[in-house]
C-alpha cells in the first residue's frame, strides 16, 4: 500500500509494527510535496533537513519504544499562526516575515510530545482575516481537487496539505468557519472544538473570544485522535477550561440509533447552492437509515450573526494587532520620521489590504460614542445567538446543516466583493459566536467535482456527539461505495 | 469686592503592589534588575502569548478597599485601554474600566483644621508600562521592560480635598494604611506611589465644578504642595483675566517649579476601552472576601489606643512609633523580648530617630533585629557596658545589624569592674595631675569631673563612671 494513502492513524499503527518507519513516511511525503507543491501552494515555510532530522530523532524513539502513541512517527503541518520554537511564523503577514517565535504553541507541544513530526508551516489568509487563503502575502494556495478554485480559508493551507497528501494531517484554526470551510472545499475532515477545550497560549490571535485551534484530516478517526492529543487545560490561557471528557476515540461508534438530529430551515433557504443543498440532505437522509431521528426547526436569528461575528471580531482584532508596529520584531519600514511617521508606515507597509479593513472596522466599533451602539450591541446579540442555540439542544442532540453555501469559488472571485465573502460564512461562525463546537465533513462532490461538506454542530463539550455522528455517516458511505 | 475662590481638589494615586511576580506572567517584580533581564514572552507583548491574573495582586487589592471602606465588587473585569508607545510593548494596557473592583469607600484625614472625610470614588488593578531610556549621545530610545507588566491599583478620589494640606494629610493616610497592610512599599520618589492632582477652582459659594486640569509627574509631598498652590493660582488669573481654563493634562516641573500643558481634551486619545477576552471576570466569594478581611492588620489608630492602655510611654512617642507600620512592629517585637517599653521608646525615638534623620532614611529602610536591641538593653541593665558605649555599639548595630553580646565581646568593650585594675588607674590618674587634686581639695568640685574623665580614657571608656567616682573620692 502506498505510504501516502494511509490516514494518520494507519500510518502510525505501521510504524509502530515496522511496516514502515518515521523516516520512510517523511521521505514520502516530501516527495510529495515536490511533485504537487507548484500546484497547490499549500505551504509558506517548509525546512526539509529539519523535519528529515526530527524523524530520523523520532525513528530511534519509536525503535526503543519511548515513543508509542497514536501518531508517533506520523508528518504532520501547521498552519502559519501557530507558534513554532525556532521556525518562522510568519501568518502570512509581510508583517511577520522575518518571525521566529522563541516557544511553541501549547497544542504544538502536545503533538511533539506524542511524536508527530512537523514538516512545515501552512498558508492562510493574512492574521487568518479571509475565507480563500488569498490574502496571504505569499501567494494564494489553490485546491488541489481543482487549481482554478481557492481551497477556502483562513486555513486553506492545511486543508488542502492534506487533500493533496502533503501531509498526514494538520492543525488550523477557526474563528469564524476557518477549519471547516476549507474542510469543506477540499474534501477533508476539519473540527472546531467547544471554546476553551484547546488551549490557545501560542496562537496569534484573531478574534480571541473566536478563536480555537482543531485538527484538519484525512477523516473522522483521525480527527478524533489529534482532538484528544491536543485537548487540554492549560494555565498558561485563562480561557482554558478543566475537561474530564477527553478521550474523544471513545466516541468512535457507528450508532445513531435514536439520536435527534435537527435542521435549521434558515440554513436550507435562500443562496443556498442547488447541488449543496441535494448532497447535505442526503447525507441526512444516509443517517435517517441508520436510526437517526430528523426534524426541521427554526434556529432565528440567522440574519444577525454576521453582523454581530464582524463587530466582534473585528473589534478584537484591531486591538490585537497593535502589538506589531515595528518596534519589538517584524517588519519595520526602512526610513521614517519620528515615532508616529515608523508607527504609520510599518503598519501601512506590513499588513495587507483585508487586515487595515478590519482593523478599521474594529477601531470604529470601539470608538468612543459607538461602543455601546456596534460592540455592546454585538455581544447582546452572542448571547441571544447562544441562547437560540440552547433552546435548540434542549431538543436536539446535533444539528445538521451545509457549511457553506456553495463550493469552492474561483480563484479571484471573491476578493472583489468582501460583502459576498463575508456572507459565504453565513453558516458556520454562529458556531464561534456561541463557543460551541462543529465539524465538517465530506459528503460528496458537484458536477465540477468540487467537495461538498456537510456540517455537524452539538453543544458545548458534546464533540463526541459529533464524532459519533460523522464516524457513522463515513462508515455508512464507505459501505456505500 | 475682591473675589473669593476656592480649590477643588481629586487625586488619582497609583500604588505599585509588593508581590514577588508580575501581574499576568511569573516573571519578578525586583527593583534594579539589569534591562530586560526581568522578562518573559508575555510581559513583552510577543505574539500568541496571553495573561494569566496573579491572585496574589487581586487580594492585596481588596484589603486595601477594604481599609478604604470601599464596596467590594462579586465580580469584576479586566478592560483593554488602547494606545499605541513603545514602552506598552501590546500597545493596549490591561486595566479595568467598566467594571472595577472597589467602589464607594472613604477616608478620615485630619489636619489643623480638623477631621474630615474623603471619598474613594474606586480601586482599580491594572498593569506597568516599561521604562523608556533615551540616549541623546546615540540618539536613539531604548526600552526596559523589567517594569511592563508590574502590578498597580489606582486609588481614585472624589473631588474631596480644598488645599495641600488636605492633599498630603490623605496620601499620608493611604500610604500609612497601605504600608500596615504590606501591600506596598508607597515611596513617591521611587515611584511606587504615584499622585495625579486633579484640581478646578470655583467662587466660593458656587455648587458647580470648574473646568479642571490634571497635573502628572508629582515625586514628593513638597512639589504636590507647591503644583496645587501654582495651579490654584494659575487658573485664578486665567479667570480674572477672563480667560477660560482648558481642561488638560499638565506636567509639573519641580526644579522650575512651573507646570506646562502636555496634551488638551480636544487632542485626548480615544482609548476604545473593551472588556478584555483573555481575561475571565474575576468572581469575590463571601468567603474569600472572609478570609481577607480576617487577615486585615490593627490600622494605626487601634494600634495607638492599645499602647495607651499597655504601655507606660507618652502620647509624643506613641505617635511617632506607630507613624511607621516598621517601627511600630521593631517597637512591639522588642518589648515582647525584653518587656520594658519605655526603654524601648526611649532607643527608637532618640538614638533610632536621630540616625534615620543624619542618614537621610525612612523608618522601613531600619535593618537591625529587635532581639539585638533588647540584648544592648539587657546589657545596659546588667551594667555589662555603660551607656556612652552602648551608644557607640547601637550605631554599629543600625549600620550592620550585629549581635551586640559578639560585638562588644569582640571589641573589648565589656566594663572593667575588676577593682584592683581600676583603684591602680586612679591612683595613676591623680599623680598624674597634681592640680586638679589641689583644687578639688580646695572645694572646687567641679575638679572631679575632670578626674573621672581622666580614668575613663585611661580605662579606654569601658569603666563603668560610677564606680570612677566612688573611688576617687575615698581615694582624695
Amino acid at each position: 500500500m502506498d505510504i501516502l494513502s494511509y490516514s494518520a492513524v494507519e500510518l502510525a499503527a505501521a510504524i509502530q509494527s515496522g511496516t514502515v518507519t518515521a523516516v520512510e513516511a517523511m521521505e514520502a511525503v516530501l516527495s510529495q510535496i515536490d511533485r504537487v507543491e507548484k500546484d497547490v501552494h499549500a505551504y509558506v515555510t517548509i525546512d526539509k533537513t529539519a523535519a528529515m532530522k526530527a524523524a530520523t530523532v523520532t525513528h530511534e524513539k519509536i525503535k526503543t519504544g519511548e515513543l508509542t502513541g497514536p501518531l508517533a512517527g506520523v508528518p504532520m503541518a501547521l498552519k502559519d499562526n501557530l507558534c513554532t520554537s525556532g521556525l518562522r511564523t510568519t501568518c502570512a503577514s509581510k508583517m511577520l516575515e522575518n518571525f521566529i517565535p522563541t516557544f511553541s504553541a501549547q497544542a504544538v507541544l502536545a503533538l511533539e510530545k506524542a511524536g508527530a513530526v512537523l514538516i512545515g508551516k501552512t498558508n492562510m489568509d493574512e492574521f487568518a482575516m479571509g475565507s480563500t487563503t488569498e490574502t496571504s502575502v505569499y501567494g494564494e494556495t489553490r485546491n488541489p481537487h481543482n487549481t482554478a478554485h481557492v481551497p477556502g480559508g483562513s486555513s486553506g493551507g492545511s486543508a488542502a496539505a492534506v487533500a493533496a497528501q502533503e501531509c498526514f494531517f494538520a492543525l488550523g484554526s477557526d474563528t469564524g468557519g476557518s477549519i471547516r470551510q476549507p474542510a469543506s472545499f477540499c474534501g477533508v475532515v476539519g473540527l472546531k472544538p467547544t471554546y476553551g477545550t484547546v488551549s490557545r497560549y501560542g496562537l496569534i490571535a484573531y478574534g480571541s473570544s473566536l478563536d480555537q485551534i482543531g485538527p484538519l484530516t484525512k477523516n473522522v478517526t483521525d480527527c478524533a485522535t489529534v482532538l484528544e492529543l491536543i485537548a487540554s487545560y492549560d494555565a498558561k490561557d485563562s480561557t482554558s477550561i478543566q475537561r474530564k471528557d477527553t478521550t474523544f476515540t471513545s466516541a468512535l461508534i457507528e450508532d445513531v440509533k435514536g439520536l435527534k438530529i435537527g435542521m435549521p430551515r434558515d440554513y436550507f433557504g435562500e443562496g443556498l447552492d442547488k447541488e449543496v443543498k441535494e448532497s447535505v440532505l442526503a447525507a441526512a437522509k444516509v443517517l435517517e437509515k441508520k436510526g437517526a431521528i430528523l426534524e426541521e426547526f427554526d434556529l432565528s436569528l440567522v440574519d444577525y450573526a454576521i453582523p454581530a461575528y464582524y463587530t466582534i471580531a473585528a473589534a478584537e482584532a484591531s486591538s490585537n494587532l497593535e502589538r506589531f508596529d515595528g518596534i519589538k520584531y517584524g517588519y519595520r519600514t526602512a526610513e521614517f520620521e519620528g515615532l508616529h511617521n515608523m508607527y504609520k508606515k510599518t503598519r501601512s507597509e506590513g499588513f495587507g489590504p483585508e487586515v487595515k479593513r478590519r482593523i478599521m472596522l474594529g477601531s470604529f466599533v470601539l470608538s468612543s460614542g459607538y461602543y455601546d451602539a456596534y460592540y455592546l450591541k454585538a455581544l447582546k446579540v452572542k448571547a441571544m445567538i447562544k441562547k437560540a442555540f440552547d433552546a435548540a439542544f434542549a431538543r436536539y442532540d446535533v444539528i445538521l446543516s451545509p457549511v457553506a453555501p456553495s463550493t469552492a469559488p474561483r480563484l479571484g472571485e471573491s476578493l472583489s466583493d468582501p460583502l459576498k465573502m463575508y456572507l459565504g460564512d453565513i453558516y458556520t461562525i454562529s458556531v464561534n459566536l456561541a463557543g460551541i463546537c462543529g465539524i465538517s465533513v465530506p459528503c460528496g462532490r458537484d458536477t465540477k467535482g468540487l467537495p461538498i461538506g456537510m456540517q455537524l454542530i452539538a453543544d458545548s463539550f458534546q464533540e463526541k456527539k459529533l464524532l459519533r455522528a460523522a464516524y457513522t455517516y463515513e462508515h455508512a458511505q464507505k459501505g456505500a461505495e | 469686592m475682591e473675589r473669593q475662590y476656592e480649590t477643588v481638589i481629586g487625586l488619582e494615586v497609583h500604588v505599585e503592589l509588593a508581590t514577588k511576580t508580575k501581574i499576568f506572567c511569573g516573571c519578578s517584580t525586583a527593583f534594579g534588575g539589569a534591562p530586560n533581564t526581568h522578562t518573559c514572552p508575555v510581559c513583552t507583548g510577543m505574539p500568541g502569548t496571553l495573561p494569566v491574573l496573579n491572585k496574589q495582586v487581586v487580594e492585596h487589592a481588596i484589603a486595601v478597599g477594604l481599609a478604604l471602606n470601599c464596596e467590594i465588587a462579586q465580580c469584576c473585569k479586566f478592560d483593554r485601554k488602547n494606545y499605541f508607545y513603545p514602552d506598552n510593548p501590546q500597545n493596549y494596557q490591561i486595566s479595568q474600566l467598566y467594571l472595577p473592583l472597589c467602589r464607594n469607600g472613604h477616608v478620615e484625614i485630619e489636619t489643623q483644621e480638623g477631621k474630615k472625610i474623603v471619598g474613594i470614588h474606586e480601586i482599580h488593578m491594572e498593569e506597568d508600562a516599561g521604562k523608556l531610556i533615551h540616549d541623546e549621545w546615540e540618539d536613539c530610545s531604548l526600552v526596559d521592560y523589567n517594569r511592563s507588566g508590574v502590578p498597580l491599583i489606582e486609588i481614585v478620589s472624589e473631588p474631596d480635598m480644598r488645599n495641600a494640606n488636605e492633599v498630603i494629610a490623605y496620601l499620608e493616610k493611604l500610604r500609612m494604611t497601605i504600608q500596615y497592610l504590606g501591600a506596598s512599599d508607597c515611596k513617591l520618589n521611587e515611584g511606587s506611589m504615584r499622585a495625579d492632582v486633579n484640581l478646578s477652582v470655583r467662587e466660593v459659594g458656587t455648587t458647580t465644578l470648574g473646568t479642571r486640569t490634571e497635573m502628572k509627574n508629582l515625586n514628593s509631598f513638597k512639589a504636590i504642595a507647591h503644583a496645587i498652590e501654582g495651579e490654584r493660582e494659575r487658573q485664578i488669573a486665567l479667570i480674572e483675566s477672563g480667560q477660560k481654563v482648558i481642561q488638560e493634562t499638565r506636567r509639573w516641573d519641580d526644579v522650575k517649579e512651573y507646570s506646562y500643558a502636555m496634551r488638551s481634551k480636544e487632542d485626548a486619545q480615544d482609548y476604545r476601552y473593551f472588556p478584555d477576552p483573555d481575561l475571565m471576570p474575576v468572581y469575590v466569594s463571601d468567603t474569600w472576601l472572609e478570609q481577607i478581611r480576617n487577615r486585615q492588620p490593627e490600622f494605626r489608630e487601634e494600634k495607638m489606643k492599645r499602647y495607651k492602655k499597655e504601655y507606660d510611654i507618652p502620647d509624643y512617642d506613641i505617635g511617632i512609633i506607630t507613624d511607621s507600620k516598621h517601627l511600630s512592629d521593631l517597637f512591639e517585637e522588642t518589648v515582647a523580648i525584653c518587656g520594658q517599653p519605655k526603654k524601648v521608646s526611649n532607643w527608637l525615638m532618640g538614638e533610632t530617630l536621630r540616625l534615620l534623620k543624619e542618614k537621610n532614611m525612612d523608618p522601613e529602610e531600619i535593618c537591625f533585629e529587635p532581639a539585638y536591641l533588647a540584648k544592648l538593653i539587657e546589657l545596659v541593665d546588667s551594667k555589662a557596658i555603660n551607656s556612652s558605649v552602648a551608644k557607640d555599639v547601637f550605631e554599629v548595630l543600625f549600620d550592620k545589624n550585629v549581635d551586640p553580646e559578639e560585638y562588644i565581646n569582640q571589641k573589648g568593650l565589656r566594663a572593667v569592674r575588676d577593682e584592683e585594675a581600676l583603684k591602680k588607674a586612679v591612683e595613676e590618674v591623680l599623680a598624674a595631675n597634681p592640680k586638679s587634686v589641689e583644687d578639688y581639695r580646695n572645694g572646687k568640685e567641679k575638679a572631679i569631673g575632670f578626674l573621672v574623665g581622666q580614668t575613663m580614657k585611661a580605662m579606654k571608656g569601658k569603666a563603668d563612671p560610677g564606680m570612677v567616682n566612688q573611688l576617687l573620692r575615698e581615694l582624695l
